[in-house]
């Protein structure tokens, strides 16, 4: 029965996918819409293979710009989130600062930290910062403020200190919320690093696509945008994994 | 009170007065606990028990009075009693032994070492192949029984319970006390224990306190003189019975 379910529901979203893309296929072929507005599913594919080459050291850019803003993002998350827990004052000072952070347009800042950083790989590393650290510091934030409160006073009673209770519950109990946090966080960082470099740069997916755009060839824009969706997938599934890996105990517990 | 009777106590709770916000919670309790006694404190619910649980663990400074542990002051000091909840409070990302050993994780014993410290109990404490099983793999009862062991772990000689078979269902419930009783004779602890079930006090402890509802004060002191070991028949005897109106009367 489980089994069933599951194949059900990863067959559901593949056929509604597939009818997507069949009906975007035909209003294409069938003249309705120009192709040179609207390229084909086939015509996106083919420009893919011609590209690919050329999109190596692309790719390799903006992978490195958005991890980096990634792990960056991770450490800065850490420490405040650990800051914030422990000192309530920390705490009052900085929460509403950070959701008036999420606010603010940062494709309207973006340009500004070109003017200030130059056209180098530090800009498009603070937009990534800008995007990810949010729902990391909160999930984590959220995790560690959920600790029962008995369990922490049986720790305390037993003589722990403040640091073994972080070490031994507050931190381990946190790590689902943590997790949420970071997937979304992963699949954030690959289109951050896009809109930094697409504000301006010398490489990289957003550069290249903004040249594509420039020159009217959609078919290799779309390419582009194909693959930045799969590399944000690969990043959120190796934060999947990664957790999957370290929690033994959730995943069992999930099987079962 | 001469000085001779004083030193076999083995917790001694003097006067303790305790408000939250103006309000009286805990009103001059003294309380004393002998070597391998199991001592009821029956009360209605809220009737501020646990926070007499929470003054003897040293979480909660009581206003006045003090707690004396082998006639050594401990009042407003941790790390010294533990207790256990209704809630088995078992840390579900580590293995039962890793759960049960934790109390040696904090004292700075290493993982493999505490390992084997605690591994000898599981016998006893039914759990016997269950040691590297997630808590969520066990069931109710034996999740309470590692909690159990765990406190056990940390103070050996004196355990306070508070309600801790009040989430099972009543099948379960009989069972552990049983139990309780047959475990407790092997592990030569005194024990504390809070309970709002008439039947389970009588039936598992060798004294009860009575306790007014809030503030809490000390209403009357029973001693329960049925024979030990006791079976399950001794529910229905006369003298359970008698016992059990002098408690519904008092209450």
């Amino acid at each position: 029965m489980k089994k069933l379910e599951s194949i059900e529901d990863k067959l559901i979203p593949a056929v509604f996918s597939g009818i997507l893309i069949l009906t975007w296929y035909f209003t294409v072929e069938s003249g309705y819409i120009k192709e040179f507005t609207l390229p084909s599913p086939i015509g996106v594919i083919k420009a893919l293979f011609d590209i690919l080459p050329d999109l190596r050291v692309h790719i390799a850019v903006t992978l490195q710009e958005a991890l980096a803003g990634f792990f960056i993002s991770i450490a800065l998350s850490i420490i405040l989130a650990i800051l914030m827990d422990n000192i309530e004052i920390a705490r009052k000072a900085v929460y509403p600062l950070l959701i008036v952070s999420q606010t603010v347009p940062i494709i309207a800042l973006a340009p500004l930290f070109v003017m200030w950083f130059g056209f180098g790989i530090i800009p498009k590393i603070i937009v990534v910062i800008l995007v990810c650290f949010f729902p990391i510091v909160v999930s984590l934030l959220e995790g560690l403020s959920s600790v029962d409160r008995d369990l922490l006073n049986l720790m305390k009673s037993m003589g722990a200190s403040r640091l073994q209770i972080f070490k031994m519950v507050k931190f381990p109990a946190s790590m689902i919320s943590f997790f949420s946090g970071l997937r979304i966080a992963a699949t954030y960082s690959i289109m951050g690093a896009v809109i930094g470099e697409w504000l301006g740069g010398r490489a990289g997916l957003g550069l290249y696509m903004l040249r594509v755009k420039n020159s009217y060839a959609y078919d290799k824009m779309f390419a582009t945008i194909l693959i930045i969706v799969v590399l944000s997938m690969t990043v959120f599934k190796t934060i999947s994994l990664i957790q999957y890996l370290s929690m033994p105990w959730f995943r069992e517990m999930k099987e079962e | 009170m001469n000085t001779y009777l004083n030193n076999s106590y083995k917790l001694k709770i003097n006067n303790i007065k305790k408000t939250f916000e103006d309000l009286l919670v805990v009103d001059d309790v003294s309380i004393y606990l002998k070597e391998n006694e199991f001592v009821s404190l029956l009360g209605p619910s809220g009737s501020g028990k646990s926070t007499i649980f929470n003054i003897i663990a040293g979480l909660l400074k009581p206003d006045e009075g003090e707690i004396t542990i082998d006639g050594e002051d401990f009042t407003g000091k941790t790390g010294r009693v533990s207790y256990m909840y209704q809630k088995d409070l078992l840390l579900p990302w580590k293995k039962v032994i890793d759960n049960v050993a934790l109390p040696l994780a904090i004292k700075g014993v290493k993982k493999q070492e505490a390992r084997e410290r605690v591994k000898k109990y599981f016998k006893i404490f039914g759990l016997e192949g269950f040691e590297y099983k997630y808590p969520f793999q066990l069931s109710g009862g034996m999740r309470q029984r590692a909690a159990l062991m765990r406190t056990y772990m940390f103070s050996r000689d004196i355990i306070l319970l508070d309600e801790p078979f009040g989430g099972l269902d009543a099948m379960t419930k009989r069972n552990m006390q049983y139990w309780l009783l047959e475990v407790t004779e092997n592990l030569k602890a005194s024990i504390l224990f809070i309970t709002h079930d008439i039947e389970e006090a009588i039936f598992l402890s060798d004294r009860i306190y009575i306790l007014s509802n809030r503030p809490a004060k000390v209403k009357e002191e029973i001693k329960i003189n049925l024979p030990k070991p006791r079976k399950s028949e001794i529910i229905t005897s006369i003298k359970f019975n008698e016992i059990k109106k002098q408690v519904i009367n008092t209450l």
